[in-house]
């Protein structure tokens, strides 16, 4: 009963999350952040401060498996806050909501950051003169394994000398 | 600059009556479109003489415009079954386009490529026509066309020691390819789009060959335009269907563009690598790319001085 009643309320979770970062100083309109089906809100399970101490987990367990972003100097309670767990965290303590996680992403890859806010790094959609959506950083990174992963490219041109010429 | 920009116009008689006052330019169209018309039996004869009478686009009045786009809209909506529309929105004021790519992310995954052929109306097969190709490039040997293939075809992009630069119509300030054009079909527009006139073209490929940068595509045969495929937001000057025999080239999506949306190529690209907008707004993306990182265009050496800049991010 519980369960089916939390994915009910998803979408309007993201919503309410949503709403404060369009209204924010800098006015990023973003796509909500990936999250698998069903896993957030955290506190679902997450009720309360668990064991800080990094461990191999039983639940998460294809996500620490496959963590490859700073490993092993990391683990999960370096971002995620513990104390609420729909929240992350940024080095000085501030929690910081899904939504915007880039704050996250600058404290180390400041460059980027820098660029992502001006329209340099990442991508845009929508009017060039006007509103425009934005992707966060984890649109397009998984913020577990960042690294950008290789394609199928589409087929490539015929030659002419294959189209009768 | 602004004398690169204007096509000489021809001045009418008021009102652009045939007849009242006719000049001898008017009466040989008349005796030339009367010649043909005794010819062409079984053809509907407004149709041919209004064919043949047809001026300049810079010469057009709007309601003869217009109505060529009426017309247009009605034989396109009849022949791909649904309603195309035909618009000739013409440049934003203060709007100068220029585009960037940063040759750092692009992974060579062609998406672009397809993103436009769906957009912007291109033949898919015999002839198969595509305004972005993308050039696979040695890391070992840079920007070098002679260590470049367009025919990649692995499994997985990118491919380690390789690089990949899409290359399009750059738009060029000082483009060779109008100055070729016999008739004036093509020409650069104020906000830096160089357009093709398809009714206008007479099929030489001159621009084709003065292109340095193969971005021209010649019909050579009717084009292939599956109905339920045909993208039916078009612009007279953009991605509307063309006839066989005419060239055709990137625009910067100019139906979209014109209204404030981004190309097509931008919004599909899935690393982010493509950047567009406006060179005269200092806030714009294209700006801020141009006041953070080093840019470079293609082939600088032959003083085309394209709007269309490539970068490395990192």
């Amino acid at each position: 009963m519980k369960f089916p009643s939390w994915r009910a309320l998803l979408p309007l979770a993201a919503a309410l999350l949503a709403a404060p970062l369009a209204a924010s100083a800098e006015d990023i309109q973003a796509q909500p952040p990936p999250f698998t089906e069903g896993i957030f809100p955290c506190s679902q399970c997450h009720d309360k401060a668990g064991d800080p101490a990094p461990r191999q987990l039983a639940f998460h367990d294809e996500i620490q498996g496959g963590f490859k972003h700073g490993a092993p100097d990391r683990w999960c309670l370096e971002c995620h806050d513990n104390g609420k767990r729909d929240f992350l965290h940024l080095i000085n303590g501030k929690k910081v909501p899904f939504t915007e996680s880039y704050q996250l992403c600058g404290q180390c890859h400041g460059d980027k950051y820098r660029d992502w806010k001006v329209g340099v790094h990442g991508k845009r959609i929508g009017m060039w003169n006007g509103k425009k959506t934005y992707f966060l950083c984890v649109n397009c990174h998984n913020p577990h394994n960042p690294r950008f992963k290789a394609l199928k490219p589409e087929p490539p041109p015929i030659p002419p000398q294959e189209q009768g010429r | 600059m602004s004398h690169r920009n204007r096509l000489p116009v021809i001045q009418d008689a008021p009102g652009e009556a045939v007849g009242a006052g006719t000049s001898r330019r008017d009466f040989l169209r008349n005796a030339a479109a009367g010649a043909v018309l005794a010819a062409v039996a079984g053809c509907k004869p407004e149709a041919v003489v209004e064919e043949l009478q047809r001026r300049h686009l810079s010469e057009l009045s709007p309601e003869r415009l217009q109505s060529m786009l009426g017309k247009l809209e009605k034989k396109w909506s009849a022949k791909y079954g649904k309603e195309v529309t035909v618009s000739a929105k013409g440049p934003m004021p203060g709007v100068n386009f220029a585009y960037g790519l940063d040759l750092s992310r692009c992974i060579g995954c062609r998406r672009c490529v397809y993103a436009c052929v769906k957009e912007n109306n291109q033949s898919r097969k015999n002839p198969q026509i595509q305004w972005i190709r993308v050039l696979q490039m040695d890391k070992e040997h840079g920007v070098a066309l002679q260590h470049a293939t367009p025919y990649y075809d692995p499994e997985k992009v990118p491919e380690a020691g390789h690089f990949y630069m899409p290359v399009q119509c750059q738009q060029c300030r000082h483009p060779p390819c109008t100055k070729v054009c016999p008739v004036k079909a093509t020409w650069k527009e104020p906000d830096g789009i160089v357009v093709i006139d398809y009714d206008w073209c007479i099929g030489c490929r001159c621009c084709t060959a003065a292109c340095p940068y193969g971005a021209r595509k010649f019909n050579w045969a009717e084009p292939n335009l599956p109905a339920a495929e045909m993208n039916p937001v078009t612009d007279y000057l953009g991605n509307r269907p063309r006839p066989m025999g005419v060239v055709e080239k990137c625009t910067f999506c100019l139906q979209r563009t014109r209204s404030g949306r981004y190309p097509a190529c931008v919004e599909i690209c899935p690393v982010g690598a493509r950047k567009f907008g406006n060179l005269l707004d200092p806030e714009s993306e294209i700006r801020q790319v141009m006041d953070r990182k080093r840019v470079f265009v293609f082939k600088e050496e032959l003083a085309t001085e394209p709007q269309f800049y490539f970068f490395y991010a990192t």
